[in-house]
């Protein structure tokens, strides 16, 4: 288990490497385009290489400004509708795990499983979309002339910050990205918290008095979430995917948005920066996930 | 003789059961009635793509890419209208009939894909996981960096590059299968390599060595056939993925170009009509959902089937 652990910290710096044929291919392909240069492929790349150990990812074209300002710029965006999606699936999708398993072939478990299914086959986008006619085109009547009416695009209203309709502006969003998350976490926690359920010392601590919930949630819990921070840690490329995808049809001003403007424009400069940053993000929230890993399971040790 | 084999006890356990019969799985898979009727729907579906052609223009008297110019004057036609039995698309063209020809583009993408994707994996799995040491040790680190990288946007690189250096046109059926295909396999890789693992462990796999047989027979002739079960249940559930891929990627116009029907495809532009024909919107969404919902119960099915001990 802790030979897996350490084996994932070499991805880390073989991942500019991989990339190696896009920016090459990219890299040649612009200077063809726009100065007419024809160098190797191999310098493009240490050209390249050299330059973003420096902290320069070059200039974006289609924003007219370094890649690297850019992307800041719409970095908080993103974090914001990451972090409240992971937020929302973790709460989500843990508690309906810990539900199912507990009451396991109630009507609950049966609900919660359903769900799961579903979350897993709906596309992305077209849930999105659907949200959108529903709550943003047609809104969710409430009688008495009410209805639910929530905005379709967009981070907020206007230019000052004003929490409720920042909070009207990401609920749809949040949604949207949580769905396949909730779905896939709710239903590994389900098996996770079923086989703890089994065990001798869920049995002795139960036989030592305590009460069932105290059972489910002190002994029982802990030991379930082991395996999941592992599988959360798997699904963040997905998360980053997701975001693509929900800030697109949101018009969330966020990185992802940005990849998909800068794809249209083949501004590789930009798509550059982009992949080594989500790719880092994930491999530094891998770390992350191997020290909750140690924290949680005190038979892990780092040596 | 046994006891000098170095075997865990789940090994012994699943050889004294032996495989499942083919009736045994039949059974198991019959009980399981959701699972059943995705496999119905699968087939039908299969069949619907197959005969595409006939279908739509015998049944429907439609063609998918022309434009009903005697009743469309720039708007969606609502479904019924005019003999489109789903109404038609932003363009006046039949929503039906490119639904139907729809599924044959996503399904072909993702027969194709999914093939390919085994292959690759199955046999970097088998290396990796019959050979160890530093042949392991490389194979899976690529496949840790390959899954390290966020799918989705390296798809989209990869195909806006192909875009690029030709045209938007160029992102056929065959490059999609390509890119998709050659960029899923780790998840193949990493499972065949486990069941290879423990299969070489083996008292087959020692006797079969013991004989003097080759490698590569012993991996594809005696290993390769006691870990097609988890293959077939992972093959059936990334043609699931790889239909949300695809349309995913159509959607954000960087996979199968119009005027091609895919599902991908035809959400593009209903986006923005979504409150004049919201019906553009829904069916095709519609077809994705209860494609990939009836693939993952098939595989859920299968995979109880199969091997009642795998999660």
């Amino acid at each position: 288990m802790l030979f897996t652990i350490l084996q994932q910290a070499p991805g880390g710096p073989l991942t500019p490497y991989l990339q190696n044929p896009h920016i090459t291919q990219a890299d040649i392909e612009r200077l063809k385009h726009n100065l007419g240069l024809d160098q190797p492929v191999y310098v493009q790349y240490f050209k390249w290489l050299g330059r973003v150990l420096t902290g320069d990812f070059g200039w974006s074209q289609s924003n007219s400004e370094p890649v690297t300002q850019a992307i800041v710029e719409r970095l908080p965006a993103t974090l914001e509708l990451m972090g409240a999606s992971f937020v929302l699936s973790l709460a989500i999708g843990v508690t309906a795990g810990i539900v199912s398993a507990v009451k396991q072939y109630s009507w609950l478990d049966y609900l919660v499983t359903t769900f799961a299914f579903f979350g897993q086959s709906m596309p992305v986008f077209w849930f999105a979309l659907m949200l959108q006619l529903l709550f943003a085109v047609y809104g969710i009547p409430l009688g008495f002339g009410y209805k639910i009416q929530l905005p379709s695009a967009g981070i907020s209203e206007s230019d000052t910050f004003i929490l409720a309709d920042r909070l009207r502006h990401l609920v749809l969003p949040t949604i949207v990205l949580s769905l396949l998350f909730i779905a896939q976490w709710s239903r590994f926690m389900r098996s996770s918290m079923l086989e703890v359920i089994r065990t001798d010392y869920m049995r002795t601590a139960a036989a030592k008095g305590v009460s069932r919930t105290a059972v489910i949630l002190k002994h029982g819990l802990k030991n379930a979430l082991i395996p999941l921070v592992t599988v959360i840690a798997l699904s963040l490329p997905g998360l980053v995917g997701g975001a693509v995808i929900t800030e697109t049809i949101f018009a969330w001003p966020g990185m992802g948005r940005l990849f998909i403007n800068a794809l249209g424009q083949f501004d590789f400069a930009l798509l550059m920066g982009y992949m080594m940053l989500t790719s880092f993000l994930v491999i530094a929230f891998n770390l992350i996930a191997d020290v909750c890993y140690a924290w949680l399971d005190p038979r892990v040790k780092y040596s | 003789m046994a006891a000098t084999l170095p075997l865990d006890p789940s090994a012994v356990a699943a050889a004294d059961e032996g495989a499942p019969s083919r009736n045994t799985v039949w059974r198991r898979f019959r009980r399981h009635k959701v699972a059943l009727a995705g496999g119905v729907i699968m087939i039908l579906l299969a069949l619907i793509a197959i005969c595409a052609a006939p279908i739509t223009a015998l049944i429907l008297h439609q063609d998918p890419n022309a434009i009903d110019n005697v009743h469309w004057q720039g708007y969606p036609l609502a479904p019924g209208a005019f003999g489109h039995t789903l109404g038609t698309d932003e363009n006046g063209r039949d929503l039906f009939a490119r639904l139907i020809y729809g599924a044959q583009i996503s399904l072909t993408v993702a027969v194709f894909a999914v093939i390919m994707e085994i292959s690759i994996g199955t046999v970097l799995g088998a290396i990796s996981g019959y050979y160890g040491g530093w042949v392991d040790f490389v194979i899976m680190r690529v496949t840790d960096v390959v899954l390290s990288i966020p799918l989705l946007p390296l798809l989209l690189v990869l195909t806006a590059i192909v875009a690029g250096t030709s045209n938007k046109a160029s992102l056929n059926f065959g490059v999609i299968v390509l890119i998709i295909g050659g960029l899923s396999w780790p998840a193949v890789a990493r499972l065949v390599r486990a069941s290879f693992l423990s299969l070489r462990e083996r008292e087959f796999a020692e006797a079969a060595k013991a004989l003097g047989n080759r490698d590569g027979r012993i991996i594809f002739r005696h290993l390769l056939p006691n870990a097609v079960a988890p293959i077939i249940v992972q093959a059936t559930l990334e043609v699931a993925n790889v239909i949300i891929l695809e349309s995913t990627l159509s959607f954000l116009g960087f996979g199968i170009q119009p005027p091609t029907a895919s599902w991908g495809n035809m959400l593009a532009n209903a986006q923005s009509n979504i409150t004049v024909a919201p019906w553009a919107a829904i069916f095709p969404g519609l077809c994705i959902l209860i494609t990939v919902l009836a693939i993952n119960y098939l595989g859920d099915g299968l995979r109880d089937a199969l091997d009642p001990n795998m999660r």
